[in-house]
């Protein structure tokens, strides 16, 4: 299977996101097609005026109606897909609880931006992080290729193990990118999906249920405690589907993580998204000078891949982590905080510390990204150096 | 790799110059690159886009600092630093102008090789209109040569099809061979 010839598209990152939804066909889109979110849904909209597709389209008021009527629709047994981005996943928020505690499998196109105040429609990922507890897989991907076979994976991940997810982009950076997409058939997509099989509906009568009840202090924690034991348990699914994937398709994408010349690595950066591309190419120009630099490219954030980080860093000496969000409690970002965590149970651990970059676009150029490394190698060299540090910033 | 900057003013159509450029360059086996950089949109305000073009996928993300080639779609931005940015003696411009190369050179005190084409001029004899990006694309597949013309011009005719009525894209395509034939400083 792996000599085929796939079709090569010039696609924007949100052109990506909204061609891989007309080739999954959801029965429900619901979506606020304007700005904070992308374009994403504009374009899908029009599949949808030109008989493209057979979804069911609902232009809502606002993000919070949009999760809203996702919500209804997956709970009937409908394949649900919507995107936001910003502002409008702030405002989805408290519904997004209510999705994956109703362990409804909807499918979220996103677009990284940074979240106001100051207004700025640019990249961080200050939107998702802030859903991070929110019980939804979360996949961040490097690229505009990478997001449009993220979200088809993305259907089967959440129909398995009923648990919605997020696959994202960096605003900007890939949502208005025009890049090469190697794209599947149709046939292809749909066969690889196949039909939700939902375990029940709100809209069978022959079989009624109940959803989203009082459940107060007698059930409530058995349900969160299935909630949180559905999230470990997606790992397994999440691997399987995406190797299965790569398998049946030809590729080679990473599950978890992608780890990038980290055989003999002496220190390494970790970092997700866009600036893991950048900084393959730091780490090869750092590389070519002898440095015995790595990368790890954290792709799934939730659930958490804790043991694969403690086993992929237990013998470098130094870890840069990059955030390009800042959790504001005055010890760096979510990612870093969770990474450095993860390491706690090594015999000897590695120093580490962090770098907080590209908050509301600020560009990432490679300067900076070399600029990291030799930090980091300052850090493996045994300096003493701030916990966290600020790149790109005036100060 | 190549990387091309675009700088333009909103209307004139330099981020659709670079997605159309991009998806040509696809359509000959290279891996492309195509951005606009954003910010408040409004039609004559400066516009910057860029492309990316190598034979291997290319993984960096950020905006372009030295380009190999600077395409200017108005000439009044040529008294702006943004079009010198990162330029030296290896750069090539192409100016939208229908000055002589070497008079726009000295006037501007640009670094590199000039060519100029009046893009503006033969936009608005053939489509009526100033929108000088399409002309500009001919004149930048004449000096760079990355791809064989007639393939390109096939790429570009495809893409314009999806979205125009036949007058406007046998228009377009007869701006570019314009463009191409006419362009200045070889």
């Amino acid at each position: 299977m792996t000599e085929k010839e796939r079709t090569k598209m010039a696609l924007t990152g949100n052109e990506a996101f909204a061609y891989a939804m007309k080739q999954i066909n959801p029965d429900v889109v619901a979506a606020y097609p304007i700005t904070p979110a992308t374009e994403i849904v504009q374009i899908f909209a029009k599949y949808v005026s030109d008989g493209e597709v057979d979804t069911e389209f609902v232009a809502v008021e606002s993000e919070h109606s949009a999760m809203s009527a996702c919500i209804g629709a997956s709970a009937s047994g409908a394949r649900v897909i919507t995107g936001t981005s910003s502002q409008g996943l702030a405002l989805m928020h408290e519904m997004l609880y209510i999705a994956s505690a109703l362990r409804l499998p909807i499918v979220l196109a996103e677009v990284n931006r940074a979240l106001s105040a100051p207004i700025n429609i640019h990249c961080d990922h200050s939107d998702t992080m802030g859903s991070r507890d929110a019980g939804w897989i979360q996949i961040y991907c490097e690229n505009a290729n990478e997001g449009y076979h993220t979200l088809i994976q993305a259907v089967r991940i959440a129909e398995t193990v009923n648990l919605p997810v997020m696959a994202t982009l960096d605003g900007f950076i890939i949502s208005h990118e025009m890049e090469v997409v190697e794209s599947l058939d149709t046939q292809e997509v749909r066969e690889f999906i196949g039909k939700r099989k939902p375990l029940y509906s709100v809209l069978d009568v022959e079989k009624p249920i109940m959803v989203g009840p009082l459940d107060l202090t007698d059930y409530y924690f058995e349900h969160k405690r299935q909630q949180i034991e559905a999230m470990k348990k997606s790992k397994a699914v999440i691997k399987e589907v995406i190797e299965e994937y790569n398998t049946k398709f030809g590729f080679d994408f990473p599950v978890f993580i992608e780890t990038y010349r980290m055989e003999d690595a002496e220190y390494a950066i970790l970092a997700m998204s866009s600036a893991a591309g950048t900084m393959k190419e730091a780490v090869d120009i750092r590389r070519s000078i002898g440095e015995k630099v790595g990368l790890v490219r954290l792709k799934v954030f939730r659930p958490f891949p804790f043991e694969l980080l403690t086993e992929v860093f237990k013998n470098v000496k130094a870890i840069g982590v990059m955030d390009r969000s800042d959790s504001v409690n005055s010890m760096g970002g979510p990612v870093f905080n969770e990474v450095r965590s993860s390491l706690y149970e090594l015999e000897t651990r590695p120093r580490i510390m962090n770098f907080v970059f590209g908050l509301g676009g600020r560009d990432f150029p490679m300067e900076d990204a070399l600029h990291i490394i030799d930090r980091v190698k300052e850090l493996k060299d045994g300096k003493k150096l701030d916990f966290v540090e600020y790149v790109g910033v005036r100060e | 790799m190549v990387e091309i900057r675009w700088h333009g003013r909103g209307g004139l159509g330099a981020k659709t110059a670079a997605l159309l450029f991009g998806e040509a360059m696809m359509h000959s086996g290279m891996y492309i690159q195509a951005f606009p950089e954003y910010g408040p949109e409004r039609r004559g305000a400066p516009v910057t886009a860029y492309n990316r073009i190598d034979d291997k996928p290319i993984r960096v993300h950020f905006a372009i600092q030295k380009p190999n080639a600077v395409c200017v779609l108005d000439a009044t931005l040529l008294s702006t630093d943004a079009v010198r940015e990162g330029c030296d003696e290896s750069t090539v411009f192409i100016i939208n102008s229908s000055f002589d190369p070497l008079a726009i050179k000295k006037k501007f005190d640009l670094p590199g090789k000039v060519y100029t084409v009046d893009a503006s001029g033969i936009s608005e004899e053939v489509l009526g209109r100033n929108l000088p990006n399409t002309p500009m694309l001919g004149a930048l597949m004449k000096v760079v040569h990355l791809m064989d013309f007639e393939t390109f011009i096939e790429a570009v005719e495809a893409r314009l099809r999806i979205k125009y009525k036949p007058e406007v894209v046998e228009g377009n395509i007869k701006a570019i061979r314009r463009a191409y034939q006419e362009v200045k400083g070889l």
